[in-house]
Parts: C-alpha cells; structure tokens; sequence
C-alpha cells in the first residue's frame, strides 16, 4: 500500500499522470470504495487492501473524456473488463496508465459473518502481503478467520494471476483457483426444470431493482440503458409487477452476453445477495460449447463470437442440421 | 393517432371459408385507431383496390391493414394502389389471414380468432408506422457471369447480344466448363465439342465480353446495380500477350507426372499445360505446384524452347476491382467423392470407373484415344456393367436425397453407344427406376432396349468383388424376377450423383445468396421466380441452381440473361427505405453492429452530440443507405437499443407482441 502511494505521487509529481483512481477507506473497516486523487497530499487517503473487490475499470469511461491521462489501479481481472470495454471504444487505452496491482483474492464481508462472527469493528491482515489468518476484533472480542475461507466466490474460479493490460506490475499476486469454474452451472442445469424455475423465481423475487449490478458492471456501459428509454415502451417497466422484474436480469444477462468478462462484481454488489453472476456464467458455458473457448477481454481486439460475421459463418440451415 | 382502415379479403373462399370475416370486420373496429373495416370477396382485384382508394379519400385514413393472403403475394399491390390514392405506401401493413391462419385451420371459430390477432398486430404496427420514402441508385452497365462453362457462356452471349458488357471469370485455364468432357449429347448423339466450341469462340469474339480465365471472384460489395467485385487472376506464368499456342513448350516439358484433371486423372499431363486442344484461351500455365523450375529452381526449359519468350517466371497475382450491375452465378457441378461407397470397389480396382470417366475413355482425345479398353490391363471389355442412382436418391446420408437427373439418359447413351461399337460386349444396367421425360427421351431409351438389346435389371448392385483373375464379380438382385443376380464382369461404370461445385459455398457467402442444404443455390420462388435469387441482382444459370442436363441449362442460362438486361436497361434502381439508422444519443460507439453487418453498411465517425446537457464528440454509428439491406442484424447486436430499423422498429416489433399477447 505503501509502495502504490509513492509510486502513484512520483507519477502525479512529474505530470505522466493528471490523477489516480485507486480506492480510499469507506464509512466501516470493510467497504473501501473507488475514489480518484488529485494531489500527492490526497493520496495519503489511499488504501489497497483484500476489500479492495470494486473493479475500477468502468470508470475509466468518465476518467477517458478528462485532460490528461488518469492513473488506474487494475487487479489481474479488471484488466479483462479494461479490454473489453477498450475493444468496444468506451475508454481510450491512450489516456490510462495501467497499473497492475498485485491480488491473493478478495475478502467478502459476508463470508466473515456467516461463520457467526458479528459486530466487526476491525480486520486485520487483510494486506497483500498479510498472514494467511484474518484477526476480527469485535464486540464480543477478538476473532480468527483464514483468509481464504472469506474470499468471494469469483476468486475461488479465479481466470488466473496474470494482468491481460498494464503499464507497470506492483505486487505479488497469488494463485487463488480452488473450484470449477461452471460447477454452478452444471448443478443448476441438472435441476428438473421445475425446481429450476422455482429457484430463480425465489432467489429473483429478492430483487429491489436498486441498479446496483448495473451500476457496477463494466458490461453494462450504455450510455443510456433501454430500460432508462422512452423509445420501447420499457421504461421502469421492470418494477412493474414480479414478471418484469425477473425479466430485468434476463435481458440485462442476454444484453451482456458474450462480453461479460465474468469479473463478478454483479453478484459482490448485491445488497440482497442474489448470485447473479450465474446467469452470465451460463451464457459464457453456452458460448465455449457451441463456438470454442472464449475469454471475453484476453485482448482489446480479438473478435467476439456473437458479434461477427465472417464468409465462414454457416448457413442457418446448416446449424439446424447439427441441432 | 392514426386514422387506420382494416380491409379483409375472403380471397374467394380460400379465406372465408375457414374464416369469419364478418366477425372479423366487427371485432377489428374496436382497435384503437381503426375508423374504417370492410370486407370483400377479392381485394386485389380492380373493384377491391379501388374500395380502398375510395376510403382512404372519403374517410381520410393515415393507415391502411389489409388481412389477406401472404405480403409476398400483394403488398407491392396495395401500397402501390394507396400510393395512387395519395397515402405514402409504407403506411400500408397486410396481416397474413390466408397462409398463416385460412389454409392451415380446420375450424371456424379457432382460425377467426387466430384472424382477428393477426389484424390486431398490424393494426398496432401501423399506429406507430411513419412515412418512408423509398431513394434512388444508380446500375452500372456491366454484368459479371461467375463460371464459364454452357451455362455462364450462354448467359454471357445472350447479355453481350443485347448490347451490354460482361465479364466471364472462370476458375480454371479454360472456359468450357464440364460439356467439353462429354464426347456425345443424349438424345441426339452429337459430339458434344462440335456444338460447344463455336460458342466458346463466339464468346472469345465478342468485344462485349471479357473472360477472365485462371481467375476466382475474391471479394464482393456493394448492392444491385451497384456491386464492386474483386477477381484475382492466378498467375498463369505465361505472358497472354505473347504466346501464340503452339504447344513445344507442352511437349518439351520434362514434369510429366501430375494427374490430368481433364481426363479425370484418368492419365497425366506436364506441369505446363492447356487443359484440352480446343481451350479458349489457347494460352498454357504453369501448374507452379508440379513444375520443377517453381519447386527446384532448376529447369526453365519451357522457357528456352518458346520462340515468342512468353514464359514469364515472375507473374504475379493481379487483383482486378470492378464495378457490376448485376451477377450470375454459374458455377456447375462437380461429382460426389465415392469414398463412402466402398460397396463398389471403385477405389480398389481401376476398372471401376464413373460415367464421366467412361465419357474420357470414350472421346478421341481421352486417355485411350476413344478405344474402350480396361485401364487396368488395356484388354478390350466383354461385360459392362452399369450400376444408377450411386448417390443419387439415397436415403442414408452418405449421397444425396435428390435425382441427379441426367444420368439414366446418359447411361442409355453410354451403352448404345458402346453396343453400336462393339457389338459382342454384352451391356447390363441396373436401375431403380429409368426417368425419361423430356422431348425424344423415351424413345431414345427406348431404342437403347428394343434396338441395341442392353440388359435392364431393375435393382441395385450390393457389392462389386474384384477377382483374382482380374474381373469384378457383381451381385445385385432382380426385383422383377425376385432372385439374386451375379454377373461376372470385366467393367463396371458408376453413375454417381452430382453436387453444386463445392466452390459455391464461398461464392454464396459473398454474394449473400441463399443456398439449400445440399449446396444448391435457392430461387426466389421456386415457380415464379426460377432464375433469379432472392438477393437483389444475383441470378442463376445452370445446374447450381439444380440438376439439369444441357437443353435446359441453356434454357436457363438464355433467361437468366433476360432478367439481367431487365435490370441493366434500367437507368436508376428504387432502393428499399426499410434501413437501419442509429440513434446517435444513445449509440455507445461499440462496434458491435458494424461486426456483425454482412454488408459493409455500418462506419463509425465522430460526430457532435447536443442534447440537454450534453454536448461532445463521439464516435458514433452511421449507416450507408444504399448498402443497408435491412436485414435486422445490427438492431439484435445493438445492446443499448441505438439502432433500429425503419419500418420494422423495435417499438414497432413489441407493439406488435402486445397486441398478440393482449
């Protein structure tokens, strides 16, 4: 942390960069939140820390349209929405001073609370380089956790350490990959479609349309949304009735498709916890299968398989014929 | 709010006979911004129209909905009657009461119901249609024919005889195509050459038409009337120019080992070569792949011997771009590969051969000089054997579901021929069942039984076993005779399928053309419209559209060339006013619809944006009019709803929905 203050104030002081993004501590020990630094005197504000999930890189939209270029703090899977919202012309790689900041896995609050350990004032050891063991002071007084057993569940199908963008590396990350990426999926595909239907419906009925998974993610970059637009008649129509709503997250999935990156924020952000990321992770399953393994924001220019039309592509009766 | 008239057609009684329409009038009413409902028995005939134009006057109608039979049928007839009447035509929506709903329900009150909701849906479009005006491009007078075989070289004579320019490309060193294999034509045994080179010399003559042989079409743009087209010609190392045909460089060349594609691999050729004596251009190439100065460096006798120093090492690839107004596609057949056929030991024994092969060993020029002989030991047949349908009318999917057509008349003039000749060789055919209908085809097969005495045996062949000795044991079954049947023979022809040229899948691509599921090029109505492709400006011409034997692939290739004067005589094109068109409020700048565009028809630019509080450059999607084919792509690939498709607009689309759903 301390290092990524003094190499973010050098490049503030000899003008390479016009301003940091980076995230600072929040009202509570736990909720850091994306923050941008003018000065080398702001930075001592800065913090970088396991509870450092948020993905900075759609904010680099707002960051591309100001004078000079922006410093932005990228873990090795933001580096993966940075392309692919590069590679859709929403930021301008020109204007960012990538670095990659090193990453063991992100801590998830919840995690910690639901191995019964309340009333949190403090996580110690949450650094980069922290002990593999979390210290929770609390109410009721000190308490232990191992880091990994409070990571969010994106880091345990963690893509992998390496950063797919960046200017210069800062830290050491760490391999974090314990489970199958798709198991999720599988075992809600193997469901009867009955019981399948009831799960979305209980774990969707859940939703108060507070925006925050749109608000988040890197995908979702429209400048203005079509549930926003008065040209379809499906203004706000999402928290009309329990039907619409649930439609806001299928469309918002099908809208999404083929260049979510799977970075996971969607589901971190959810005030109500709904696993929302498992809608996109089909679609990602859904498009390996049929047209080969696809990471969406390996590079900034690689062709995206829904959205390109080659001489090759086959004839619709033909696909009919392969089912 | 619209003022909306709903007319509904009782099409005689191909609608109100399953239909209700008076109910349908009463109920479509109570839509909002209907004014006017009416019924009657003919729509489009003169009396329907002109009730429609009555009432678009009298009760001042912004929108019209015909329910009727399908928009393909009369849509251009309905807009075209509103537009007399002063209505703009793209105000004008059919709901399609006879194909989706009349013809396919028995009962009444369910297809009356199903009748009303299809009204419903184009009543609620066309309370959200706007006014489209229809714009204008230009033709470029110049039509490009791909394939110089009969087909492409007469679609090429009869457009260069009306007075227009073509162009010709043809993939291998000489136009001619597959008739300049054949050695005779059913049912009139001429030699197939003697009627085809005065046409291809004609072709060559003709200042109108430009062949490009050794050449492949690269690249296609554009749209009809307008299409830019780029043909790469192959380097045929020999400068056209300069050559005078007089083969030494042919006979001197030491590479004589590459199989003749010509005579069906049947025997070689030298690695500089002219397919056959009467190619047009008479001009070699160098087949660089099996030529030893190309793969070695050392030779060059070709290029000593040739007194006119035509022979040009360094040619290169040369990509020529030009402008067309319209395409023919003729690029032929080829036969199916036999290697899921191993039934017939036609990989196992050089004396099983196709008819095409036959066809070679039959001419003067092929690989025996016209002697029927084995290719295995040159020993003159005593007993052919001819097995029909080898992939043609197949049920499982190793051949093809379809009648090949033309091979039960050449395989009767395969064997006439061959009794005519060689009368002690005994001819059998076996057959499922022998197709003869065209002019003078019965007789001919006729003839081939009663005159020469060939043996028809209705059944299929199991299996060709070659023998030690040399021949082919064949057992097939007599269906007549119900029992089995072993011939022992020294010869057996294959009248295997024939498929598209399987070029055609890459051509169809870049032309946009729709084609089936075995690699036929679609018609844009299989009756009406046989010659043309449902793209604007592309047209068909020959068997890669369907299986058809000479006749009628001049028949065709003659109408094809009709339909292109049509368009070429034409000096300005209405172009479609249903494009895509982006909102540049909402466009993100993505690219998405541009990667998906099959056209071309999407660029991004930088544009100002002023709107309530916002006033920046952004690089925003813009969409060429005149190449937009309003196929829909980029309004699907759009994820914030930015494009969409005038006349068919995403609001359009979901009203409709609605009104179905309601």
């Amino acid at each position: 942390m301390q290092e990524l203050r003094k190499r973010a104030g050098e490049l503030l002081a000899d003008g390479t960069v016009a301003r940091v993004l980076a995230w600072r501590a929040g009202d509570l020990p736990y909720n850091p939140e994306p923050a941008f630094f003018e000065t080398e005197a702001e930075l001592e504000h800065l913090v970088y820390d396991g509870f450092c999930g948020a993905n900075l890189s759609k904010l680099m939209i707002e960051a591309s349209k100001l004078e000079g270029k922006t410093l932005v703090c990228l873990k090795p899977c933001d580096t993966y929405s940075f392309n692919q919202l590069v590679k859709e012309h929403r930021v301008d790689r020109e204007k960012a001073y990538i670095i990659g900041v090193g990453c063991r896995g992100k801590l998830d609050i919840e995690k910690i609370r639901r191995q019964g350990i309340r009333g949190i004032e403090a996580v110690e050891g949450a650094e980069l380089d922290g002990p593999e063991e979390l210290t929770i002071r609390t109410f009721s007084g000190e308490k232990k956790c191992a880091y990994r057993d409070a990571m969010l569940e994106r880091c345990h199908v963690c893509k992998g350490k390496e950063h797919m963008a960046y200017d210069e590396l800062l830290g050491e990350s760490r391999d974090t990959k314990d489970a199958e990426r798709f198991a999720e999926v599988e075992a809600i595909e193997r469901m009867p479609a009955k019981e399948r239907f009831a799960y979305f419906q209980k774990e969707l009925s859940k939703c108060i349309r507070c925006n925050a998974c749109r608000n988040a993610c890197p995908a979702c970059s429209c400048r203005k949304c079509v549930f926003d637009s008065t040209k379809f008649d499906s203004e706000q129509k999402a928290n009309v009735d329990s039907f619409e709503e649930k439609m806001f997250h299928i469309i918002r999935a099908f809208h999404v498709a083929g260049r979510c990156t799977d970075c996971g924020e969607c589901s971190r952000v959810c005030p109500q916890g709904i696993p929302l990321h498992l809608f996109n992770r089909k679609f990602i399953k859904d498009i390996n299968t049929f047209y080969g393994e696809y990471q969406a924001g390996t590079g900034s220019d690689e062709k995206a398989p829904l959205t390109n039309y080659t001489l090759e592509d086959a004839e619709p009766s033909v696909v009919r014929e392969r089912g | 709010m619209q003022r909306i008239g709903v007319f509904v057609c009782h099409c005689g009684s191909n609608i109100a006979a399953t239909v209700d329409v008076k109910k349908v009038v009463e109920l479509v009413r109570m839509e909002p911004g209907v004014v006017w409902a009416e019924d009657y028995p003919y729509m489009c005939s003169e009396a329907g129209q002109s009730r429609i134009a009555e009432a678009i006057r009298t009760q001042k109608l912004t929108g019209v909905v015909v329910c009727s039979c399908s928009p393909r049928m009369h849509e251009a007839t309905f807009r075209k009657c509103a537009e007399r009447s002063g209505l703009n035509p793209y105000m004008v929506e059919i709901a399609n009461i006879r194909e989706h709903c009349s013809w396919i329900h028995k009962n009444t009150e369910e297809a009356t119901e199903k009748a009303v909701i299809l009204a419903r849906a184009a009543i609620a479009k066309v309370n959200l249609n706007t006014p489209l005006q229809a714009g204008e491009s230009r033709v470029t007078k110049r039509a490009l024919v791909i394939g110089g075989g009969i087909a492409g070289i007469q679609t090429a004579l009869d457009i260069a005889d009306a007075g227009y320019e073509v162009d010709i490309v043809e993939k291998t060193p000489s136009i001619g195509g597959r008739m300049s294999q054949l050695d005779k034509t059913f049912p009139t045994l001429d030699c197939s050459a003697c009627i085809l080179t005065p046409k291809m010399v004609e072709a060559s003559a003709n200042e109108k038409i430009t062949l490009y042989t050794y050449s492949e079409v690269e690249k296609v743009s554009g749209f009809v009337g307008d299409f830019t087209v780029d043909i790469r010609k192959k380097a045929r190392s020999v400068d056209m120019s300069k050559c005078t045909g007089c083969g030494v460089c042919q006979e001197k060349c030491p590479s004589r080992k590459t199989p003749n594609e010509f005579n069906r691999g049947l025997n070689t050729r030298s690695a500089i070569y002219t397919p056959f004596a009467q190619a047009i251009p008479n001009v070699p190439v160098i087949d660089r792949e099996h030529c030893i100065k190309f793969q070695t460096g050392k030779c060059g006798v070709c290029a000593k011997v040739c007194q006119a120093g035509a022979i040009d090492y360094e040619q290169k690839d040369e990509i020529i771009t030009r402008k067309y107004g319209a395409i023919v596609v003729a690029t032929g057949f080829d036969m199916i590969k036999l290697d899921k056929y191993g039934e017939y030991a036609y990989e196992q024994s050089p004396d099983v051969i196709t008819s095409l092969e036959l066809e070679r060993i039959m001419n003067a020029a092929g690989p025996t000089k016209g002697h029927l002989e084995r290719m295995s030991d040159h020993r003159p047949p005593k007993n052919i054997v001819f097995i029909q349908c080898v992939g043609s009318r197949c049920a499982d999917e190793r051949g093809k579901s379809y009648c090949s057509k033309i091979c039960c008349m050449y395989t009767a003039k395969h064997a006439m021929l061959i009794r005519d000749k060689y009368p002690d060789v005994n001819v059998t055919v076996f057959y499922i069942d022998v197709r003869t209908p065209g002019k003078n085809f019965d007789e001919f097969y006729r003839r081939a039984v009663e005159e020469y005495h060939v043996n028809y045996i209705k059944g299929q062949v199991g299996k060709v076993t070659p023998q030690p000795d040399g021949t082919l044991l064949v057992h097939g079954v007599d269906l007549l005779d119900n029992h089995q049947v072993k011939i022992e023979a020294d010869m057996v022809v294959l009248a295997a399928a024939i498929e598209p040229n399987p070029d055609v899948r890459k051509i169809a691509t870049m032309l946009t053309a729709s084609i089936d599921t075995n690699n036929f090029l679609t018609e844009a109505h299989p009756k009406l419209r046989p010659v043309e492709s449902p793209t604007a400006g592309i047209f068909l011409s020959g068997v890669c559209q369907g299986p058809k034997d000479i006749p009628e692939t001049v028949s065709q290739a003659g109408a094809a060339a009709v339909k292109v004067i049509g368009l070429l005589a034409k000096d300005k094109l209405l172009t479609n006013p249903c494009t895509a068109k982006a909102d540049v409020l909402a466009c993100n700048g993505c690219s998405a619809c541009a990667n998906v565009c099959p056209y071309g028809a999407i660029s991004y630019e930088d544009q100002e944006v002023r709107a309530p509080g916002v006033r920046e450059i952004r690089r925003v999607a813009v969409v060429n009019s005149a190449l937009c084919q309003g196929c829909g792509a980029c309004t699907v690939a759009c994820p914030s709803g930015a494009m969409d498709l005038q006349g068919f607009s995403n609001r359009q689309m979901i009203a409709e929905v609605d009104a179905i759903c309601r």
